[in-house]
């Protein structure tokens, strides 16, 4: 099949940016998306060009490296799929796609498609952990932790770190991405003693980069290539809520 | 050169205790004034960083990625080993000590496998206590299941991505490191070089993946977690960005590399459907535990799979192997895969598949019970090839997925580099010729959490007071070498992408380094790899400049290392005159196809030392001693 595209170019963070016409041609059904970029590569570098610039790792949907804007949809029309699991089986012949950089303002743009997700690194240093040094645990079945429960929390870990929820958020709101680390950690046993401290300084840390608010549009959970559900942005806010609230005084450091 | 392993003596379940109890500690209070460099930041990786930090050492992490969430070892799907017999099946830490080595043909030193054994343990509870959502049974206990053949259920697991959620683990607690300061994190950079100064490793070289900084980097000690080399083949099923590069730069700078023939080729990935193929995606093989694998004994069949009657199909593993049947090990699979397929007997339009078969999984047990036991895998299979698995027999064919080899690493993760350590995939120490399912995250996260933490101390109690400093002859040589290097391969001005001369090289390695070699292809490859190599470096084409984010140069820079590595591994197995493990020499196997071992010559591992480029590496031999078990012939008739 033969491709138009549209490809936001841009140097580095100080360039302006713009966006250039591309024909791909001779592309297979069977080829993936991002093999479908490396055959444009391959025909930019060969005519002398710059290649476009994409993060990508894994290759197999689970690294949450890939991820640009397909036609404003992030990752592209097919529900529950990181671009690198999208192939061109779902384009045809004659398409004309429009290929932009996740769009927020606490993504800035590095390259190309490449943008700087280092925000989400520093939500999880204000407490996307358990406090467990190494070698201090308990016997693992010590704590029984019931399935459902159990199961609950992973479909929140789930969570690839995308993304793709900030990009399609009209807001630019992180709500997703956060809420899926208090919930994952804060529905189990072991992330009980930090609870409430952990929903606060997340929350803090998310609103200090500079994403924005939320107002349930409900497009993150739209666009999740792991399917991670908005009830946990509603657990996360009852969470911040109680902490905030109930604010139990903590007791003093010294009698 | 002598290759010390300083294995202690005594009893092998005491040797780790007693070693442990007699290692110099450094003083918590001057902990804090020791630097230590850990490169990569998958699970040994992370783990290792964040344990050192807990200790109170200061700690410079470095990932290629943008976070050190990616590093591969999140791609893992099927589990981790750990002998907590809760299944009282009789599993102990006697008999995972033994099903790892006997499962690695007896190439790896029983004193490192039997420490693995012992921490894996200790492993689960730490990850439980990081939250790690564990598959649970009903009563709120973990669940294991029985994987890769294994006669005891030890393994434990979070879904299809085990390796994620342990990941995500060491994540966390390296981020609640870099929140206290211990930790700095750098992400989107690359070490290019190993600076080593009078035979002591004292600290990296490294390129700013965006601007194209080259900076130098000191530390007291230096801890390659860089993972293994399967992109030397091209098509892998490893991440696009795992290379060999920080490895084979120690390696250049006088790290022994080991047995760097033992790859591992796993028998269920989905075959290449094109040309453009950039990787190969592996499929769980407890995926064998219900499927079947067949082809029709007609190669001419153009049926549809489902109209092809019993009495037409041969189920070529059942009938060769009527006891393990689907379940033997990964090389056996993928060898008689192989087989089939070049036998011109393969399925799927590119003919380079076998099929694999739910269709009386789902008669005996309900497509419900598959769906619950493979519903993610099925649904990744489907994405990929555009075919039902419910419906349409899954075709699947063998790819490089793991690096038994690495380098070289006594008792205490040390290299023969004074002061540089590997860990994980990077080092050749666990696995022998061949790993075991569930073992790869189990080693990654015993040298990280429960190894490293209290071998490093010995080590750096002797250097309490040495000045850090980036100003010496050597770093100013080291990093003028990467520059030069740089430059060099910017100026070339050929006609070639770096891409095309790593499928070529990949070619070449998978068709005479891949899943069966002989000493014919072998000096075949040790002719058409220096060729093709000198070809890279006089007809590379590399678009853009060093300043910049530029993959090109990335690719370039690690291709230009896989081509002397993919020498290594042609010399090595061809050195390696018997079959063991994953490393079939076809001049060496009995009437049924299995595996000759010759013990009496090749009992050791192979330790290569670098002389320069294109000139013969000088070979040295560690001895392997089995003192507390007995190599046997593997059989799985």
């Amino acid at each position: 099949m033969n491709l138009t595209l549209h490809v936001w170019r841009q140097k580095s963070p100080a360039d302006e940016g713009r966006m250039v016409r591309y024909e791909v041609t001779g592309v297979t059904e069977h080829a993936s998306f991002l093999e479908m970029l490396d055959i444009l590569n391959e025909q930019l570098i060969q005519k002398g060009e710059e290649p476009v610039a994409f993060e990508h790792d894994c290759r197999e949907g689970i690294c949450g490296s890939c991820g640009f804007m397909i036609n404003g949809e992030a990752h592209g029309p097919l529900p529950h799929t990181t671009v690198c699991q999208l192939h061109m089986r779902h384009f045809k012949d004659g398409d004309v796609l429009h290929l932009e950089p996740w769009r927020s303002k606490a993504f800035p743009v590095v390259k190309d498609l490449v943008v700087d997700r280092g925000a989400f690194d520093r939500i999880i240093q204000s407490g996307g952990f358990v406090s467990v040094a190494t070698g201090s645990a308990p016997e693992a079945n010590l704590i029984p932790v019931p399935k459902a429960l159990s199961d609950r929390a992973f479909d929140a870990a789930a969570c690839i770190a995308c993304g793709a929820c900030v990009a399609q958020c009209p807001n630019s709101a992180a709500q997703l991405f956060t809420s899926a680390k208090v919930s994952h950690l804060n529905l189990l046993p072991q992330g009980q003693p930090e609870r409430y401290d952990r929903a606060l300084s997340m929350v803090e840390a998310m609103e200090k980069e500079g994403f924005g608010a939320c107002s349930n549009y409900a497009e993150c959970e739209a666009v999740c290539p792991k399917g991670i559900s908005i009830d946990f942005i509603a657990k996360m806010n009852r969470d911040y809520l109680k902490a905030k609230s109930t604010a139990v005084p903590k007791p003093p450091l010294e009698a | 050169m002598t290759l010390d392993g300083k294995v202690p003596s005594g009893p092998l379940e005491k040797k780790w205790d007693e070693h442990k109890g007699h290692l110099k500690l450094v003083n918590p209070n001057n902990k804090r004034k020791f630097t230590i460099l850990v490169v990569g930041s998958g699970l040994a990786g992370a783990s290792a960083a964040a344990s050192f930090a807990e200790l109170g050492y200061n700690v410079k992490c470095f990932c290629f990625q943008d976070s050190p969430r990616r590093a591969h070892s999140i791609a893992a799907q099927g589990g981790i080993n750990a002998a907590k017999n809760y299944h009282n099946d009789g599993d102990s830490v006697f008999r995972l000590f033994y099903d790892t080595i006997k499962g690695g043909d007896f190439r790896s030193r029983e004193a490192n496998v039997y420490r693995l054994a012992q921490v894996s343990v200790n492993i689960i509870d730490q990850c439980v206590a990081q939250g790690v959502p564990f598959a649970r049974e009903y009563g709120g206990l973990l669940d294991n299941r029985s994987f890769g053949g294994a006669q005891v259920s030890r393994t434990f697991y979070a879904r299809g991505q085990t390796g994620q959620q342990l990941l995500l683990g060491a994540y966390q607690a390296l981020e609640k490191e870099v929140a206290t300061g211990k930790v700095k994190m750098f992400p989107r950079t690359e070490m290019l070089d190993l600076v080593v100064d009078n035979g002591v490793a004292v600290g990296i070289i490294t390129r700013d993946l965006v601007t194209g900084k080259i900076d130098r980097h000191a530390g007291h000690a230096v801890v390659l977690t860089t993972g293994g080399y399967s992109n030397v083949y091209y098509l892998s099923t490893n991440a696009k960005g795992s290379n060999v590069t920080a490895a084979w730069r120690a390696h250049r700078r006088g790290a022994l590399f080991s047995n760097p023939c033992f790859t591992q080729i796993h028998p269920t990935c989905i075959p290449a459907s094109g040309d453009y193929q950039s990787k190969l995606t592996l499929m769980s093989e407890s995926l064998r535990n219900d499927g079947r694998i067949w082809v029709p004994k007609n190669p001419n069949d153009q049926r549809s799979p489902d109209q092809i009657p019993e009495s037409e199909r041969d189920y070529f593993l059942e009938v060769k192997y009527p006891s393990f049947g689907n379940l033997v090990p990964r090389d056996v699979a993928a060898r008689n895969a192989k087989a089939v397929v070049d036998a011109g007997r393969g399925m799927g339009p590119q003919k380079n598949g076998v099929y694999l078969d739910f269709k009386d999984a789902i008669q005996r047990l309900g497509k419900k019970t598959i769906e619950e036991r493979y519903g993610n895998l099925f649904e990744m299979y489907e994405k990929i090839t555009g075919e039902d698995p419910y419906t349409v027999p899954m075709r699947i064919y063998p790819a490089p997925h793991y690096t038994m080899g690495g380098l070289w690493v006594d008792y205490d993760l040390m290299t023969n580099v004074t002061g540089l350590y590997a860990l994980g995939e990077a080092n050749f120490s666990d696995h022998g010729a061949n790993r075991l399912g569930a073992s790869a995250l189990m080693q990654g996260l015993a040298d990280g959490y429960f190894v490293i933490p209290y071998t490093i101390g010995n080590y750096l109690s002797g250097h309490l007071g040495q000045a850090l400093t980036t100003e010496t002859d050597a770093f100013r040589a080291t990093e003028a070498d990467v520059q030069e290097r740089i430059q060099r391969l910017l100026s070339v001005n050929g006609k070639r992408t770096a891409d095309s001369f790593h499928r070529e090289l990949g070619r070449i390695v998978w068709d005479y380094c891949g899943i069966t070699r002989n000493a014919g292809g072998l000096k075949k490859a040790l002719e058409l790899i220096p060729a093709l190599r000198e070809e890279f470096w006089s007809n590379l084409r590399l678009p853009g400049g060093a300043d910049q984010l530029n993959q090109e140069l990335e690719k370039a820079n690690r291709v230009g290392d896989y081509f002397e590595l993919a020498e290594l591994m042609c010399l090595d197995a061809l050195e390696r005159d018997e079959s063991c493990g994953s490393h079939l020499r076809e001049e060496h196997q009995d009437e049924f196809g299995e595996a000759l071992r010759d013990d009496a010559h090749y009992s050791y591992v192979a330790s290569w030392q670098w002389n320069g480029v294109g000139k013969a590496p000088t070979l040295n031999r560690e001895p392997l001693e089995f003192e507390f078990v007995k190599p046997t012939q593997r059989s799985y008739k």
